[in-house]
């Protein structure tokens, strides 16, 4: 067992560094890559949170929509196949619903202040996280 | 003084009518283009000009129509009316700096949240979107056969070009192949009269100021071929900046644009076609983040790549909400 703090909490504190220390104190080109990086560590820290159960649960929706078997890629590259030829769309059942859950699940990780993704969330009248 | 000082001074002198050049500061380091700011010194006066020119002088990217090109391009919109920067001075190979042009500075507000959603820029607001209609309508009155280099690109090739780069990626994405399969649907024709476009015409390559558009910028993505294609990617969701309500560049209604567009003698626009290029636009925006993610592990392995190669799940919420809602 590896010891602690955990990564996600350091990967905050890195963020917290980059972004209140190191911004402020540069300027120009190196202050805005300071506050890039931290967000994208925030955003290295939410995929540790949220993917493991995002994934375990989009990896049964599609084990259940194509009928087979496989990691995630494997699924993925299937859907993506029988939507190409038109084997599957948006009138099979849990299609949409699947897409839907998979999108709202990446963008919690990669843009929870999207405002695109805050209007979904409204829209389909889920609280946001 | 460095090289490209050294450079400019001569150009100074010998085609811009000054004496000299001063405050040579580099603005931007792309991937495709490098922006110098500085100053031309003539007698008391001084001049606030910009150099853009391809990397390190030589390297033209193959997307990019040219700059060479550009610089016709913004002087023959700017003939129009078009609110262009003003080309000083097209780089030639004496010069010694490369490919690529000088043109004067346009002050004003580039940044497209500020255009958005700023307090500076809020009078100015209401009339944008008619503006963008109007200058648009101009563009599209530029006559193809004065670029013949310029690339005539007909819906299909266009759907193409970017299910191509989608493939390249090797990257299975559901929801993109349903964004290409709804478009393949709905494709229209190839226009009747293949119009000079733009390209990239959207908040962020806009200089505004509080009498309104002063400036379009970049062009190097323009080719022949829809003009709905430039009325529909000013639409992107991508440049609303979480204004909701004004879907062109968060700052206008497409009623507002089109009323523009077709006062100013544009053709009259079919809502069915200028749809499909905004669902298109979100997809080519989003398969061009999807390509950072090689960019980042080729060319350039920074940060900055890295994060925008993340932004492509933004165009599938929003293709999702176009086309599955």
């Amino acid at each position: 067992m590896q010891d602690q703090p955990a990564p996600g909490e350091i990967l905050a504190a890195v963020a917290r560094f980059l972004r209140e220390v190191v911004a402020p104190e540069t300027a120009g080109h190196t202050a805005f890559n300071a506050r890039v990086a931290a967000n994208a560590l925030e955003m290295m820290r939410r995929q540790l949170d949220l993917a493991p159960a995002a994934e375990a649960a989009e990896r049964a929706r599609l084990a259940a929509l194509l009928g087979m078997g496989g990691d995630l890629a494997q699924l993925n590259a299937e859907l993506s196949r029988r939507l190409a030829t038109g084997d599957l769309d948006l009138a099979t059942p849990g299609l949409a619903e699947h897409l839907w859950a998979t999108t709202l699940a990446k963008l919690a990780v990669d843009q929870p202040t999207y405002w695109g993704y805050r209007a979904a969330l409204a829209e389909r009248s889920m609280a946001p996280d | 003084m460095s090289e490209l000082a050294e450079a400019l001074g001569r150009v100074a002198r010998r085609r811009l009518g000054g004496d000299g050049v001063e405050g040579v500061t580099r603005l931007s380091a792309g991937a495709t283009q490098e922006i110098w700011r500085f100053v031309l010194r003539h007698g008391e006066a001084r001049t606030d000009l910009i150099l853009r020119r391809a990397p390190g002088g030589t390297r033209v990217p193959d997307t990019a129509v040219g700059l060479e090109i550009e610089a016709r391009l913004i002087q023959a919109a700017g003939s129009v009316g078009v609110p262009v920067p003003p080309v000083r001075h097209v780089l030639e190979p004496g010069d010694g700096l490369g490919h690529g042009f000088i043109m004067g500075v346009v002050e004003g507000e580039t940044l497209g949240g500020r255009i958005a959603r700023g307090d500076a820029l809020a009078a100015a607001r209401p009339g944008l979107a008619r503006q963008c209609g109007e200058i648009l309508a101009g563009i599209h009155t530029l006559d193809p056969d004065r670029f013949p280099t310029l690339r005539r690109a007909t819906p299909a090739a266009l759907i193409g070009q970017y299910e191509e780069a989608y493939r390249a990626s090797d990257w299975p994405r559901p929801v993109f192949e349903l964004a290409f399969r709804w478009l393949a649907g709905r494709r229209p024709p190839p226009p009747a009269r293949p119009r000079l476009v733009h390209g990239d015409f959207r908040n962020g390559n806009l200089i505004v100021g509080a009498d309104g558009v002063r400036a379009v910028l970049d062009w190097e993505l323009a080719h022949v071929g829809d003009p709905m294609e430039d009325l529909g990617w000013i639409c992107v969701n991508s440049w609303r900046f979480g204004v909701a309500d004004k879907p062109v560049g968060g700052f206008g209604t497409r009623e507002d644009l089109w009323a523009g567009y077709e006062a100013a003698g544009g053709a009259p626009v079919d809502r069915e076609r200028a749809l499909f290029w905004e669902v298109f636009g979100s997809l080519r925006w989003g398969v061009m983040c999807a390509g950072m993610a090689a960019a980042f592990r080729n060319a350039d392995p920074t940060v900055e790549r890295a994060v925008i190669a993340r932004r492509a799940s933004e165009t599938e919420v929003d293709l999702m909400r176009l086309l599955a809602a």
